[in-house]
């Protein structure tokens, strides 16, 4: 048995942010992670992190505004305002740290354009700008000389009267269960990507801490806001960042024609996300494609602006399309990339559970709200990385230790052990791909009450069919087989939470958009979903709303 | 399109380890990955398979592992590319670190290497508001080793790491590369002279080429070792072995058109270097006994006066 004052799962952005502010505290913290920090999902983020820096001519309520009018006005404005207030220091200190942003000419940091935002206040490290943080981060960590349980996998929260006091965790590289007791957990798990496919999102993006938490009654917020991102390559659905328009990139149709003058004749190529992806499936649909898709266009921008300052992405299409995107334009679709909905927690981090916490795209803050503006995720998990620290690190004084941790090491190795016990059966990927794919299909850029339906139809199917998944994997080292059975499990958990919201909202906003009822709904709906787990209910889940906190900008019509 | 693949296979529950061969015949899409394939083997052929992967964008850094003989980053090599009539693929675990089981390697060999070189910035000042002021060009300089996504391919093909474990490895030297040449590091003189000094440091690389063809993000580790090294020894780091072995190498070239290798040896390790000399001695016998001690005596090519044009040359280019 192991014991932290804060236990943080997840080494990506904004657990290693965490991780740097209690250490600097001087309190024993750990962090656990079923990957090595290095290898977490943060690495994706291509474009950029936004912050609006007032001694270059920005003011916090531009960027504030522009998140809340990306959100639809479901963001909630206190959180956002928080957000655009610390966004300066917050990537100031990265930059201290040693990111390598790139710089203007007076050696100071430069920007870049991107979505929904007149403003350029993106700061970036070509195309790779999250791996270029989180190795900075992890660097930190080395200097700290931080605690980290690598590929640790946590299968349950340990709870003593209402209280999380822990986790108990597989070790996959031994295969052995233990407890980590935590006077305050802080959860920074990553999003829930696969529960689509396709989407962007890494292998590893199962939804393992939204589920965690959902299973000891936080509710998950908003979960049917999920972003579709309008430039994935074609057939690998590998993300092209935002900032090739950022840059200058033009989206053309089958006709050639630059087809965001239709739908964002002010914004164009920059408008939000939900309005660009809507915007291409529509070309699609109305058969001005290629084949399920449309053109991103770098020709123009010439070959050495194009190594330069978008190199990955270069890399990617040559690589997987064998296309060079200096001598022609590459086919992307909309592709699932992010959920904005999540743990609900107030701006400090915390969950309705004491002594638990939640940061990054595991939670809902929220300061997302219906669509998220690209550059802004970084940000969030900086931001709430470090205010969740600050909030456990002052929760901890009155915590003793827990005493009840060994009860649910023996009750958590029972249940691994009756799923390895299972005879043989359906492969686990076999249900895993029907489920994603199920849901994609009802739960996509557009959705009405029928695909709704269908997605509930599907997982209904699916969760009769979970009992009889075998492992086939009986071994104890490194049994990626057992946990993809419990990955699975977290998903299904995610995907009733994503279906239920879905019904629930009966409106468009953002990117939930119905074609059945294509109106946004501020006098009924100007709220919350709010999903919890109740297994006294039909599908398991019960929904309830709250409402939105709006502090300077009264909901207008969103155009672009 | 059908695809063979040939897997080494480690269980090390097994009566204390156990290593065998498994062949797998999976269909995929022709665009297919060798990343894609493995996939497809442990989801519907064999879920005993044991792998790492996460991004399958080349950017996590999980999946190396050598195929037909090399290591390579799997979600970036498309099965067509080596593969283009079906021939059969050899997939092994990465070399020079410990196997957990089948396709894992331990990665604490590399992680105790990038701790090797206080791989964090060790600033002179912190600004009190604000960022370090540093031109653009030398941000965009040290992306090249930004790019490493620490997958641990160029370790499992060193071939120095192959005979000597003490070397702190290309990865890691070219993450120290990028904190000496960072200018908003204080340490540059300090790390330069560790490097240089230390046991398997910069001088223990023998410029194979090989991490530079085997890096999946174009890091080129030889490269910034090669440039640490005219670093170390611009900032005064010459009384060392590899630093006289490069010096000889020079003078003996320029005024012989030629190597003398014996000259070499006693040079690189300096003439009063008893112990050292006395570690050559056994050296120098057995390769005496093979024939293949080179004459003690310098003789000069017929052409040295061209090479000697060629050196100058080459220096009035670089003046």
């Amino acid at each position: 048995m192991y014991e932290h004052d804060v236990l943080i799962i997840g080494g990506g952005l904004a657990g290693l942010r965490a991780a740097v502010e209690v250490t600097r505290a001087g309190v024993d913290v750990a962090v656990i992670s079923k990957v090595h920090p290095v290898r977490s999902h943060s690495n994706a983020a291509q474009g950029g992190i936004n912050a609006p820096l007032t001694d270059r001519g920005d003011d916090w309520q531009g960027h504030a505004y522009d998140t809340i009018k990306g959100s639809d006005f479901l963001a909630d404005q206190d959180a956002v305002e928080i957000m655009s207030q610390e966004a300066g220091e917050a990537v100031l200190e990265l930059e201290r740290m040693g990111v390598i942003f790139s710089r203007g000419e007076d050696g100071k940091l430069g920007t870049r354009a991107f979505g929904g935002q007149k403003v350029a206040r993106t700061f970036f490290v070509g195309a790779i700008t999250g791996s270029a943080i989180l190795h900075v981060l992890f660097e930190q960590s080395l200097k700290l000389g931080l605690n980290v349980y690598e590929e640790w996998f946590v299968t349950k929260l340990i709870m003593e009267d209402g209280v999380c006091r822990g986790v108990v965790a597989l070790d996959i590289k031994t295969g052995e269960m233990h407890t980590i007791k935590a006077k305050a957990v802080i959860m920074a798990a990553g999003g829930a990507g696969r529960v689509f496919e396709p989407s962007t999102n890494a292998l590893i993006c199962t939804g393992d801490g939204l589920a965690l938490a959902y299973r000891v009654g936080v509710p998950m917020m908003d979960m049917e806001m999920i972003q579709y991102h309008p430039t994935t390559l074609a057939r690998t659905g590998i993300l092209m960042s935002e900032a090739a328009r950022g840059e200058g990139a033009h989206l053309l149709n089958a006709e050639g024609e630059r087809f965001m003058q239709k739908y964002a004749p002010d914004y164009m190529e920059l408008a939000s996300r939900d309005v660009v992806s809507r915007a291409e499936q529509t070309e699609i649909d109305e058969g001005r494609g290629f084949d399920g898709n449309v053109l991103l266009d770098l020709t123009h921008l010439g070959r050495e602006f194009i190594e330069h300052r978008l190199g990955y992405l270069q890399e990617v299409s040559v690589e997987f399309l064998g296309i060079d995107m200096a001598e022609k334009p590459v086919p992307v679709q909309p592709g699932m990339h992010y959920i904005m909905g999540g743990i609900k927690t107030t701006v400090d981090g915390a969950t309705n559970v004491p002594g638990l916490y939640a940061a990054g795209e595991c939670a809902n803050v929220s300061v997302h709200g219906a669509n998220r503006l690209g550059a802004n995720s970084l940000l969030d998990t900086v931001v709430f990385g470090r205010r969740s620290a600050v909030h456990a690190l002052d929760y901890i004084k009155g915590v003793g230790p827990a005493s009840r941790a060994e009860e649910d090491l023996a009750s958590e190795k029972a249940r691994l052990q009756v799923l390895l016990d299972r005879p043989p059966g359906e492969r686990i990927a076999t249900v895993r791909d029907d489920m994603a794919r199920g849901i994609t299909k009802g739960i996509g850029v557009n959705r009405d009450q029928a695909s709704m339906e269908g997605a509930l139809e599907n997982l209904v199917n699916i969760k009769s069919r979970l009992p009889g998944v075998s492992v086939e994997n009986k071994g104890k080292v490194f049994n990626t087989d057992l946990m993809f059975a419990l990955e699975l499990e977290f998903m299904v958990d995610c995907a009733d939470t994503i279906v239920a919201g879905a019904l629930a909202r009966k409106e468009s906003r953002g990117a939930h958009y119905r074609t059945d009822m294509t109106e946004r709904d501020d006098e009924n709906w100007l709220k919350h979903t709010l999903v919890y787990k109740d297994d006294a209910q039909e599908h398991g889940t019960r929904v309830e709303t709250s409402p939105v906190t709006i502090t300077q900008w009264e909901p207008v019509k969103r155009v672009y | 399109m059908q695809v063979n693949l040939k897997i080494k296979r480690f269980d090390p529950t097994d009566s204390g380890g156990k290593t065998w061969w498994q062949e797998y015949e999976v269909d995929v899409h022709t665009d297919s990955t060798v990343l894609d394939a493995l996939i497809e083997v442990r989801e519907q052929e064999d879920g005993t398979l044991a792998m790492r992967c996460a991004c399958r964008a080349s950017i996590c850094g999980s999946c190396g592992m050598r195929v037909n003989g090399n290591a390579k980053l799997v979600c970036k090599t498309r099965v067509e590319s080596l593969s283009p009539n079906g021939e059969q693929l050899t997939i092994e675990p990465m070399g020079n670190q410990h196997v957990v089981r089948d396709l894992v390697v331990s990665l604490d060999t590399f992680f105790d290497q990038i701790n090797r070189v206080e791989p964090y910035l060790q600033p002179s000042f912190v600004p009190e508001q604000g960022e370090y002021t540093a031109s653009n060009e030398s941000m965009e300089n040290l992306v090249t080793s930004m790019n490493c996504i620490m997958c641990g391919i160029c370790v499992s093909d060193c071939t120095v790491l192959e005979v000597d474990s003490n070397f702190i490895g290309p990865a890691a030297l070219a993450k120290a590369w990028r904190f000496t040449e960072d200018p908003r590091d204080g340490k540059r003189d300090e790390r330069l002279k560790a490097l240089n000094d230390e046991d398997g440091g910069i001088w223990d690389c023998t410029r194979c080429l090989k991490c530079v063809e085997v890096c999946p993000k174009g890091v080129a580790p030889m490269d910034r070792i090669m440039e640490l090294r005219e670093a170390a020894i611009e900032a005064g780091n010459t009384n060392t072995h590899g630093y006289h072995h490069s010096e000889s190498f020079y003078n003996s070239v320029k005024k012989n058109g030629r190597l003398d290798e014996t000259r070499l040896a006693i040079d690189s390790a300096g003439m009063f270097n008893i112990p050292r000399m006395l570690d050559l001695v056994p050296i120098g016998l057995a390769a005496m006994r093979k024939g293949k001690l080179p004459s003690p005596m310098p003789h000069k090519s017929e052409d040295h006066k061209k090479v000697r044009e060629l050196y100058d040359s080459v220096e009035g280019e670089s003046k």
